[in-house]
């Protein structure tokens, strides 16, 4: 297999953003006829590079050989003539054509009179038959459909071009164990006819069932390269996290001992909270100082919670107590007067304010809550920005800078701060650790685990699960839009555990239908 | 010595790069021209009689006055990354209003202030209705304020019945025309405004507010930000100067013009504001560039009449302006200067370390 | 552990094309419901008209009704084109002014009357692609882009005259307005058509046909679904964009040139809301303001709408001509909202 020369060859690639170095000197090599894993955290920087290959980025430094040729991409389209075919992580249809127009667009079938929908549709009918979609109908709006067959959807127009190398960036995040299945025999049969398969996952299993080799990244850093049957697992998670394995698991371990009791009035407690079209009915209790997991796959309804909880959509039906009165929570400021906090997991658009700095960022919610006429002055503004960037040990401690200009991890300390000036007695965090390093990523969950210590209520989201694990004393695990079990954390525990709770599920639900 | 002399560079560096510096140079600028064509232009005469000043400076600053007003609200909605079209109109709406009213009263000074609470009563209403459909609703502000501005003229037609109604009322007038310690009362009045504005926005945090919705609206809603209140006020705010300016405006002439008075103005208004280095993408803006924008227009239009340049000319080097400053402004041209500095700054450490 | 069994609404791989319900039918047709609505207010403009003022149906008010509202619908298709992608363009009624006055006088000043043509239509397509060049390669939003070639547009307009330009009477541009009898009916009740009615019939149907039956056209909705699905799927986004406002620039400058044959003159203050009346047109015809659904047939109806209200008004003598623009912005109004609630009501039940 590896006698063929390499169908993609990159060396030394750096890519810049503002403020992160998401790719440092990072090589990866293609060959025909192999699926090749790209393994890393989240944030570690498998999505920048696949768009360094495909020119949706510009890299700073570095190499690309495609076929043997140099080769500097414009884009998508660019890289698809040369037969890359890409299915980015955001599912990238259009929700406003229908199934067989988002499949074919770009690649219609035409005709002397423009295009010729009935060949085009019979095109995307062939496609979709591959992926075994092909009782779909094609006429059929894309939004009406869940992510999981969009996803699919995505895969089939990739596959239109007939490409040489396929890049899948996370496609089975929203996808259930038979979809997988489904997925998996057609790359075998793809790989098998000599395509070049690059894939993303996390998923450990799905790593193993199907991969022939896998590069490494941490931090936007090279770690290695290796051929799958020569890496287990251990050493694989530990080549993923780095060094600090150990400090993670001693937290964790402080975390699952701690066990969960109920004690009294709980903080906040719901009944039938739902949001039609986004998320089920849910009942939950939680108390103070407890910090509750919400865990399930990309899509699985937990973030829809999250805003949920703290107003950032109007639920629509449903009842929550917060510290024994029923309350009405419309809005995130009705929130934060309640004394509720929630971090996005869209640090980007919904977190920091990038022009803005970080004095004027991390006294933004504390400034919101008092109004705008009664202004925090200058003396107390310093004194809130000095406390919290010396806990949160923010680097640069430079209050006045902007904060566009400090690395991912040092703005999610700065925007912990935001919340934490707030001072909220229940702290909702998604993905509060997602895209920065790994020092940062400590030194954020420890600060979760003081803050617990010290009575306030935490809803913690996460995409990995052993995080999860670590750090909550009860996990709510979702699918679906919905609630489907509720775990007690302890030692037995582990994220084993819950990909199996979500994995039977489905099973069951097979089960029931048939 | 050298650091000295670096940090005096970096603060000469940032005043140049300051946008509403370049407004400062530009009046210079053209009043040189005036004095060259002129070497009497800047003198200010005193009339002992009444006590007034007069010359072509103190025209320009009576003239600045209407323009001043509907900046510093253009100012205010741009930095929540809104706009407002109807100011023209908007001022001829109050405009309209008053006329009819006064030409209907009897001239006394309880009219006068009678008519000025009704007119611009009326225009915060109509700023607030932008107001409204902006924030309520959800209404892109370009189509909003669109809507307000083409039916805003529609409105003041329809309360003239077409006509261009003149009346008479000496303290409405005064308004517009008189003076204060030699100095016209309009101005006086728009400054006072002004500072008002200005301590209003910076000394409370509204100023803040404001830029963070510009900035970025999902997340200040998430940190808390009312958005709504902060855009409904911001749009009446606009409502409210723009029917100050339209009272300028008329009470200066005591007619209402309804198809001239306020016509093209929001060009004026955007041109201000971005003149003075506030972004129109929203954001970080500045009241005290938007007047210094104000006062370079005022001096602008009184400049091509005084060299006899057709004023029709105006509108489009005004319109290039504005295109030259969106390019400025635009991601791709300044990542083209940053470079160009980062070059030279690389080079100048080259022949440091040489 | 709580397991709740409620089956799960998308891991079965689609339902089968059996399942296809009355909904789903319905809701793959919602799009062109807005559109059907219009056509709908139109016949029953038409009804009521014929009931309260008579004179509507027949030959001679339909056949002006068409003749007096090609160039609003050039117009309206040219918006349609920038508004499916998400976008807007104000200029149009400044390119109008501007590009009217300078063929009538570049007519008048002995220019071949087909160079003065070309360069009319010309000029619109120029200041098309600056606004494009503005809004694609500088990031400038749109509105703010073609607000600044309004301005331009009207500012060099008024630079070129400020009084009514009079297209000579044997200008052969005169005879782009020719009325052509199709049907002769009794005294004035003709059926007629005139060369610029021609014009928008071929411009709607090259319009409907680009839309879709080209990449390009395909391209423009991917846009307005999602630019960056669109650029990520590899669509060819710029050039497209920049097309649009090229292509809305051009059909200004037709629209100029249809409408200033007919009236045989031009001003600078020509064309003074007719963005208005061209996007009001277009929503009314079903498309969204927020780009992504829409028909080019549908901004067809909506420029009638719109014309056969000034017809009624004018008939109905009470309403006085200046609330023309208040009613038609109200207009717009109730349809832009109308939009926002079916597209919340839509996303809600569509997720669910
Ligand atoms: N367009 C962008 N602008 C700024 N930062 C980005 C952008 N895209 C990614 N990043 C940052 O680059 C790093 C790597 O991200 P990514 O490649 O998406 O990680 P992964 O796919 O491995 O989860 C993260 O810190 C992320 O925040
Ligand atoms: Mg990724």
């Amino acid at each position: 297999m590896t006698g063929a020369p390499p169908i993609v060859e990159m060396t030394g690639i750096s890519i810049s953003f503002p403020g992160v170095k998401a790719l440092d000197a990072v090589d990866f090599r293609l060959f025909p006829g192999e699926v090749h894993t790209l393994m890393g955290e989240n944030g570690a920087g498998k999505s920048t590079l696949i768009k360094a290959l495909t020119g949706v980025y510009k890299i700073d430094e570095g190499r690309i050989l495609v076929a043997g040729e140099e080769r500097h991409f414009g884009g998508t389209a660019d890289a698809q003539a040369a037969g890359i075919a890409t299915v980015y992580q955001e599912v990238n249809l259009c929700a406003n054509l229908s199934i067989g127009e988002n499949v074919m667009l770009g690649h219609e079938v035409r005709g002397p009179f423009g295009i010729n929908w009935k060949a085009t549709h019979r095109a995307a009918a062939e496609v979709l038959a591959t992926l075994g979609l092909e009782q779909l109908d094609l006429r059929r709006p894309l939004d009406t459909l869940s992510l999981a067959i969009q996803q699919l959807v995505a895969i089939s127009r990739a596959m239109v071009t007939r490409p040489k190398v396929l890049i899948l960036d996370e496609p089975t995040s929203s996808l259930d164990a038979n979809e997988v299945a489904n997925l998996f025999t057609v790359i075998r049969r793809l790989r098998d006819q000599g395509v070049a398969i690059l894939f993303v996952t996390h998923f450990l299993d799905q790593v193993y069932a199907i991969s022939d080799r896998i590069t490494v990244l941490r931090n936007g850093g090279f770690v290695g390269e290796y051929p799958t049957r020569e890496l287990d697992r251990t050493t694989l998670i530990s080549k993923m996290i780095g060094k600090d394995f150990a400090t993670l698991r001693s937290l964790g371990s402080e975390r699952q001992s701690h066990h969960y009791e109920p004690r009294g009035e709980p903080l906040l407690r719901t009944e039938d909270l739902g949001r039609k079209g986004s998320s089920e009915p849910t009942d939950l209790e939680l108390h103070k100082g407890e910090v509750l997991g919400l865990a399930g796959l990309l899509g699985s309804g937990r973030t829809e919670l999250a805003r949920l909880l703290y107003g950032a959509d109007k639920p629509d039906s449903g009842t929550v107590w917060l510290r024994g009165k029923k309350t009405d929570i419309h809005s995130p400021t009705a929130a934060l007067a309640h004394r509720i906090a929630f971090s996005s997991e869209n640090r980007r658009d919904e977190g920091v304010i990038r022009d803005l700095t970080v004095r004027e960022n991390l006294v933004l919610a504390v400034q919101a809550k008092r109004g705008w006429f009664r202004p925090l002055s200058r003396k107390e503004q310093d004194a809130l920005v000095r406390k919290y960037l010396t806990e949160l040990n923010v680097r640069p401690a430079d209050p006045e800078r902007p904060i566009k200009l400090l690395s991912g991890g040092n703005q999610q300390k700065v925007l912990l701060g935001r919340w934490l000036a707030t001072e909220p007695d229940l702290l909702i965090l998604d993905e509060p650790t997602r895209g920065i390093d790994v020092g940062a990523k400590a030194e954020i969950q420890a600060a979760v685990a003081a803050l617990a210590a010290k009575g306030v209520a935490v809803v913690f989201i996460s995409s990995e699960l052993e995080e999860v694990v670590r750090l909550s004393d009860r996990i709510i695990v979702m699918k679906d839009h919905r609630k489907l079990a509720e775990l007690e954390n302890g030692p037995h525990v582990t994220a084993e555990t819950i990909v199996a709770v979500i994995a039977d599920e489905g099973d069951d639900e097979e089960g029931d239908s048939e | 010595m050298t650091d000295v002399a670096s940090r005096l560079a970096a603060k000469r560096g940032a005043i140049v790069r300051n946008q509403a510096f370049w407004g400062v140079v530009a009046i210079v600028l053209l009043l040189a021209i005036n004095v060259i064509s002129d070497p009497g232009y800047l003198s200010i005469g005193y009339n002992s009689e009444t006590g007034h000043l007069s010359g072509n400076l103190i025209d320009i600053l009576r003239a600045s006055a209407p323009i001043l007003m509907i900046a510093v609200g253009m100012c205010l909605v741009v930095a929540t990354g809104g706009i407002d079209l109807s100011v023209g109109s908007i001022m001829v709406v109050a405009g309209a209003v008053s006329m009819e009213l006064l030409s209907s009263m009897d001239g006394t000074t309880g009219d006068a202030v009678l008519t000025l609470a009704v007119a611009l009563g009326i225009a915060t209403a109509l700023g607030a209705v932008n107001g409204v459909l902006v924030s309520v609703v959800g209404l892109q502000p370009f189509i909003s304020t669109l809507v307000m501005m083409l039916a805003g003229r529609g409105i003041a037609k329809v309360i003239t019945g077409g006509q261009n109604t003149t009346a008479d009322n000496d303290s409405f007038a005064w308004l517009a025309n008189g003076y204060i310690v030699g100095v016209p009362v309009v101005f006086l009045l728009a400054i006072v405004i002004v500072v008002l504005v200005a301590l209003l926005v910076r000394r409370s945090a509204l100023g803040l507010m404001l830029e963070a919705i510009g900035m970025d609206s999902r997340a200040s809603r998430l940190a808390g930000v009312k958005r709504r209140n902060l855009q409904l006020t911001v749009y009446s705010a606009s409502g409210l100067l723009a029917g100050i300016a339209g009272v300028f405006a008329t009470a200066s002439v005591m007619t209402v013009d309804v198809s001239r008075t306020g016509y093209q103005l929001e060009l004026d208004a955007i041109l201000a504001v971005v003149i003075g280095g506030t972004s129109l993408a929203g954001g970080k803006f500045s009241i005290g560039g938007a007047v210094i924008g104000g006062l370079l227009i005022a001096t602008l239009d009184k400049t091509v009449v005084f060299l006899g340049i057709p004023a029709s000319a105006t509108p489009a080097f005004k319109a290039i302006v504005i295109v030259v400053l969106c390019l400025l402004q635009s991601e791709r041209v300044r990542s083209l200067f940053r470079h160009r500095r980062a070059l030279r700054a690389q080079s100048q450490k080259e022949a440091v370390a040489a | 552990m709580t397991v709740t069994t409620r089956p799960p609404t998308g891991s079965a791989p689609g339902p089968a094309p059996s399942r296809r319900s009355l909904a789903d039918r319905l809701g793959a047709r919602l799009s062109a419901l807005p559109t059907v609505a219009a056509l709908l207010i139109f016949v029953g403009m038409i009804i009521y008209g014929e009931a309260a003022y008579g004179r509507i149906v027949q030959f001679s008010t339909l056949s002006n009704l068409l003749v007096n509202n090609s160039h609003l619908i050039i117009l309206a298709v040219g918006l349609t084109f920038v508004i499916l992608t998400g976008g807007i363009d104000l200029s149009v009624g400044a390119v109008i002014a501007f590009s009217s006055v300078a063929g009538v006088m570049l007519a008048n000043a002995g220019w071949h009357p087909a160079a003065a043509v070309l360069v009319m239509v010309l000029i619109g397509s120029a200041l098309g692609l600056v606004s494009g060049v503005l809004i694609q390669y500088f990031g400038v939003q749109p509105f703010i882009a073609t607000l600044a070639t309004m301005f331009l547009a009207r500012g060099l307009a008024s630079m070129l005259s400020t009084v009514p330009e009079r297209l000579a009477d044997d200008s052969s541009i005169r005879e782009l307005a020719t009325q052509l009898k199709i049907i002769d009916g009794d005294k004035v009740n003709d059926l007629v058509i005139t060369p610029g009615v021609v014009a928008a019939v071929v411009i709607v149907v090259l319009g409907f046909l680009v839309l879709h039956r080209t990449r390009f056209g395909r391209t423009v909705y991917a846009i307005g679904g999602s630019e960056q699905s669109a650029t990520l799927m590899g669509l060819p986004v710029p050039a497209t964009k920049l097309g649009i406002y090229v292509i809305s620039g051009t059909l200004a400058g037709i629209a100029a040139v249809v409408y200033t044959s007919r009236l045989g003159s031009a001003q600078n203050i020509t064309g003074i809301g007719w963005e208005l009346d061209a996007i009001a047109a277009v929503v009314i015809g079903g498309t969204l303001l927020t780009g992504g659904t829409g028909f080019v047939l549908g901004s067809v109806v909506g420029a009638l709408v719109l014309g056969l209200m000034n017809v009624l008004i004018t008939r109905d003598g009470g309403i006085r001509p200046e609330m023309t623009t208040i009613i038609t912005g109200g207009i717009l109004l109730v349809f832009v909202i109308l939009q926002r609630v079916l597209a919340a009501r839509r996303r809600a039940e569509q997720q669910g």
